[in-house]
């Protein structure tokens, strides 16, 4: 028989062991163990009752028990299945008693709250306090750092957005054109791709200042959203030059017919003060069939031409990219005043 | 200095004074933030600057704001993460004194770029405990002398507190443990309701 000294120096070292003999009648339980069995009465049961063994399998008696003694074994107590626990046993060659020590697995988090389990059910040398303190504190400096990455992520986005706007208009920047084009390229949609020139706004600078020159910007910028749907593209990508993307539009007629009216708008003198500037404008579409996947490059050279060519037969007016018009040099080189690229 | 250092005191400076004080904190240390991020890294300057503007702005002594920071840390429901990590340092006070000599390692175990002193118990007498503090951080000592008198009343244990600083620069906190079961104390769970 084991000896009362040793039961507790067994509850003091392995607070989760329980002692069996040799045909598996419990004699000892340790006290953290009772506290999640929530029994009294566990001694004089059968170990394989009270225990079920998943790993390794097919272990249901004693000798299969002492043959792996030293082994890992992964159990669960018949009356709790959802708390998995680990263990180990150790066979007594003189009297034939097996002492299992059981621990937590790596749910030992939730087992605590479930048994209410405090520091004193643990040894002193088990490092589960220890390691509870550390799930604890890793979770806490995780939260920070979520947060922080969170506060970022949203400062990333408003500098992107700053980052492709025009500030002066409100306007999609030219980089933001790039990006935007690359992906409706990529995407195959169809889309009609508009150059549209402010004409003689040089003029509304040169004599009426900058401050002039910014409003009919602005005036401009609204005029093209307030002609275009929402998911449509305005950008400025030059000083008096904007772009348009009319996604999904290809009909000749109905790109014609927004040009020809923003066109029209944009011819209405703008009051500046007491000054009022006229400017006028000129425009070029090329448009992209569906699954046609043109290079961005193509459609913008295309629709410069449609441009130029406007410009050549007295501006105020909008062209519809046509091969054809690549017959006549003029249409191929930018009229005098205009800057090449961005 | 660790941004989780600069944020208690901010975090301090609201929870117990207010938004406005903390404004008034931040613009007169010329901090040029009102927020700081815990996870990041700012010069010693600020925390400096922070503190001498607190004391200046509550018309209190540094050595007073740095004990009421301590107090804070642990009894302030806003921090009660920190009490609780604290508390998982022992089951008696004299249990949390003796955890005290491990404090730097169980914090870079949490967060590995903080820095906290070294500290060393050392058992004098029965009940009589010395706590020395190696730290070249100003106020640091009187920081703790907060947290330790706020966790006596935590564990419902009575102490009494002294400090004198040691020729070597280092400080010595003695603790007189006059009763460790005055108050029944604050109760601690190892399983935390929010996990």
């Amino acid at each position: 028989m084991i000896s009362s000294t040793q039961y507790s120096v067994l509850n003091a070292l392995c607070p989760m062991h329980v002692v069996m003999d040799s045909h598996g009648v419990i004699l000892q339980v340790g006290p953290t163990l009772k506290k999640v069995a929530q029994e009294t009465d566990l001694l004089g049961r059968k170990i394989f009752d009270v225990v079920e063994i998943r790993r390794p399998k097919g272990v249901t008696s004693v000798d299969g028990l002492c043959k792996y003694a030293g082994q890992k074994l992964h159990l669960v107590l018949r009356d709790k299945p959802t708390v998995q626990l680990k263990a180990v046993a150790g066979v007594n060659d003189e009297n034939g008693h097996v002492v299992m020590n059981l621990s937590f697995g790596i749910n030992v988090v939730d087992a605590v709250g479930v048994h209410n389990l405090t520091s004193a059910d643990f040894a002193p040398t088990d490092l589960t306090v220890e390691m509870l303190y550390l799930v604890e504190a890793k979770t806490g400096a995780m939260n920070e750092t979520r947060d922080l990455i969170n506060r970022l992520q949203v400062a990333k986005v408003a500098a992107e957005e700053q980052a492709y706007t025009d500030t002066l208009t409100g306007l999609k920047n030219r980089r933001a054109l790039d990006h935007i084009l690359a992906r409706l390229v990529l995407s195959g949609d169809a889309f009609a791709l508009m150059q549209m020139d402010l004409d003689y706004f040089k003029a509304v600078n040169d004599t009426l200042g900058h401050a002039a020159g910014d409003h009919v910007l602005q005036k401009a910028a609204e005029i093209m959203v307030d002609e275009t749907r929402s998911d449509d593209i305005v950008a400025r990508v030059g000083g008096d030059e904007f772009v348009i993307v009319l996604k999904g539009m290809i009909d000749p007629v109905v790109v014609s017919r927004i040009a020809d009216r923003i066109i029209a708008r944009l011819e209405q003198p703008i009051p500046f003060n007491d000054d009022m500037c006229k400017i006028s404008s000129s425009a070029g579409t090329a448009l992209a069939k569906s699954g046609e996947r043109l290079p961005v490059q193509t459609l913008m050279d295309d629709a410069d031409v449609a441009l130029y060519a406007s410009k050549r037969n007295g501006r105020a007016q909008h062209t519809i990219y046509d091969p054809a018009l690549r017959l006549d040099p003029s249409h191929l080189e930018p009229p005098a005043g205009r800057a090449v690229g961005p | 200095m660790h941004g989780l250092v600069n944020r208690a005191i901010q975090n301090f400076t609201r929870d117990t004074y207010g938004d406005e004080i903390w404004n008034a904190v931040a613009k007169d240390a010329d901090l040029g933030l009102v927020c700081f991020e815990s996870m990041l890294h700012y010069p010693d300057r600020m925390t400096e600057d922070m503190i001498a503007s607190l004391a200046k702005l509550l018309n209190k002594t540094k050595p007073e704001i740095f004990e009421d920071i301590g107090t804070y840390l642990v009894s302030h429901a806003s921090s009660s993460n920190l009490r609780r990590l604290l508390r998982f340092g022992g089951t008696d006070y004299v249990d949390f004194l003796h955890s005290l000599d491990d404090l730097s390692d169980r914090a870079k175990l949490a967060v590995s770029d903080l820095e906290l002193p070294q500290l060393e118990l050392v058992d004098v007498s029965d009940g009589q405990y010395s706590l020395i503090c190696k730290s070249d951080v100003d106020g640091f000592t009187t920081v703790l002398i907060g947290v330790l008198r706020a966790m006596a009343d935590d564990y419902g244990a009575l102490v009494f507190l002294d400090t004198r600083t040691n020729a070597d620069t280092t400080t010595t906190i003695s603790v007189a443990l006059l009763d460790d079961q005055f108050a029944k104390g604050n109760s601690f769970a190892l399983a935390s309701k929010s996990a």
